[in-house]
């Protein structure tokens, strides 16, 4: 199992274990993380899972694809670190993640 | 304008509205389908046509524009007949119980039963996530251009990467005063030419292009005066005194919460019997309604579509016996579908 930690817009922190090949997003909805609204249900396709990357993972974590960026197009104060979280799997080398959900989706 | 007539008005054509027309085709229903966007699918067009959906019966694997194209062709016997780009706006009982519809362009479609598919709404314009934006729209804010005058001699700020946001900005420049396209990053979802045509315009210093997202506007009673926008570079104010912005599309319930149907948090709430909502004669099914145990599969849209097809029968055609049949061995059903030997 893999450690994924989410901190809330307010600063809640919320430890999660994720498994391998599950993205992200799953494990916010699955933990009921605040902020995760995910509506298209992890399509790449309304940019409601956007998350802040926290900076020492950014590298690890990898930059997004086109059809991500495409997406990114529709959030809300799109950063630099910014990913939708529909598209990041969860494997060993995230083991202690961290990432920001953002003041509102879209 | 002359109304037109029908059995049955399916308000939204996704692949639970497609397949009522089969259902209800079956029992000799003629339908009339009436969808916000240009085409038939809904959400399997508009959101994921390219993904592969794994719980169709039947299918192991099957794109979600391919599950559209196959049910059209499943349909067509029937001859189902569309209003595209259009929202039914009103909806009213007439005397004779039947239901007279008005959509946002004014036609009139007359049915004896309504069914609504609209899944998880009608696709409207998402408010870009500018601070104070409500205050401007309508008046200096718009999400289309109904008429290119509005925008004659005045400073345009237009926001978005896409077709939509490429297009005006080629288009409007003529006629605005000065056109501003405001787009996070330098890369763009339109297509390539109307992005060379654009900078070709910027390099000639007829429009400007920001790099960054729009970050507050100014301006009183409704009138904007300046949009802020914050790039790489910090933030810069720009004169604008209307705006167009290009977020793509939300799915909203729309003009639905005003048929006097009862809803439950956006949802309308139906037997599990005939799918009909508190108005005898209007059904709910597919995404948009709601009963115990409720899943949002369209596999659970197709079963309800059938279901509903036996009620709507005895309302279309009142008094007369039901037979149940199969495809497969009913010759009238095959007559129907033209397959007939």
């Amino acid at each position: 199992m893999t450690k994924l930690t989410f901190v809330a817009f307010d600063g809640t922190r919320f430890d999660v274990e994720a498994e391998n090949g599950s993205t992200v997003m799953e494990n916010a909805i699955r933990n009921a993380v605040p902020g995760i609204e995910a509506e298209c249900g992890g399509a790449c396709a309304c940019a409601t899972c956007h998350v802040y990357v926290d900076e020492e993972w950014t590298e690890t974590v990898g930059e997004p694809e086109a059809m991500e960026e495409d997406m990114l197009d529709f959030a809300y104060d799109v950063r630099p670190n910014s990913r939708l979280s529909c598209q990041i799997k969860v494997r060993d080398e995230l083991d202690g993640l961290v990432v920001q959900v953002p003041e509102r989706q879209g | 304008m002359s109304s037109i007539k029908t059995d049955v008005l399916i308000v939204g054509a996704g692949p639970v509205g497609l397949f009522a027309v089969f259902e209800l085709g079956l029992f000799d229903m003629k339908c009339h389908l009436v969808d916000i966007l240009d085409r038939p699918g809904g959400q399997c067009t508009e959101l994921y046509p390219e993904k592969p959906i794994y719980d169709i019966p039947a299918w192991p694997s099957i794109s979600a524009q391919g599950l559209v194209d196959k049910l059209m062709e499943q349909i067509a016997p029937f001859k189902p007949e569309f209003s595209f780009n259009r929202m039914v706006s009103s909806l009213e009982r007439l005397e004779d119980g039947s239901f007279r519809a008005t959509t946002d362009e004014n036609e009139v479609i007359e049915a004896k039963v309504v069914v609504i598919a609209a899944g998880g709404g009608s696709f409207q314009p998402k408010r870009p996530p500018i601070p104070g934006i409500e205050a401007y729209e309508g008046t200096s804010v718009f999400y289309s251009v109904r008429r290119m005058e509005e925008f004659r001699g005045h400073d345009l700020v237009i926001v978005g990467g896409g077709d939509s946001a490429l297009d005006w900005t080629l288009n409007l420049q003529p006629v605005a005063k000065s056109v501003t396209l405001v787009h996070r990053r330098p890369e763009f979802r339109a297509a390539p030419d109307s992005v060379n045509k654009m900078f070709a315009l910027q390099e000639l210093k007829e429009l400007d292009f920001q790099v960054g997202q729009v970050t507050g506007l100014t301006g009183t009673d409704g009138q904007l005066n300046s949009a802020t926008i914050k790039g790489p570079d910090g933030e810069v104010e720009v004169a604008c005194t209307r705006m167009l912005p290009f977020f793509g599309l939300t799915m909203k319930l729309g003009p639905i919460a005003e048929w006097g149907i009862n809803l439950h948090e956006n949802l309308i709430p139906v037997d599990t019997e005939k799918f009909e909502t508190s108005t005898p004669g209007i059904f709910a099914i597919g995404d948009i309604n709601s009963y115990p145990g409720k899943l949002k599969l369209i596999l659970s849209g197709f079963h309800e579509a059938a279901l509903m097809a036996q009620a709507a029968k005895r309302i279309v055609s009142p008094g007369e016996r039901i037979v149940f049949q199969y495809t497969t061995s009913s010759t009238s059903l095959q007559k129907k579908l033209g397959v007939a030997g």
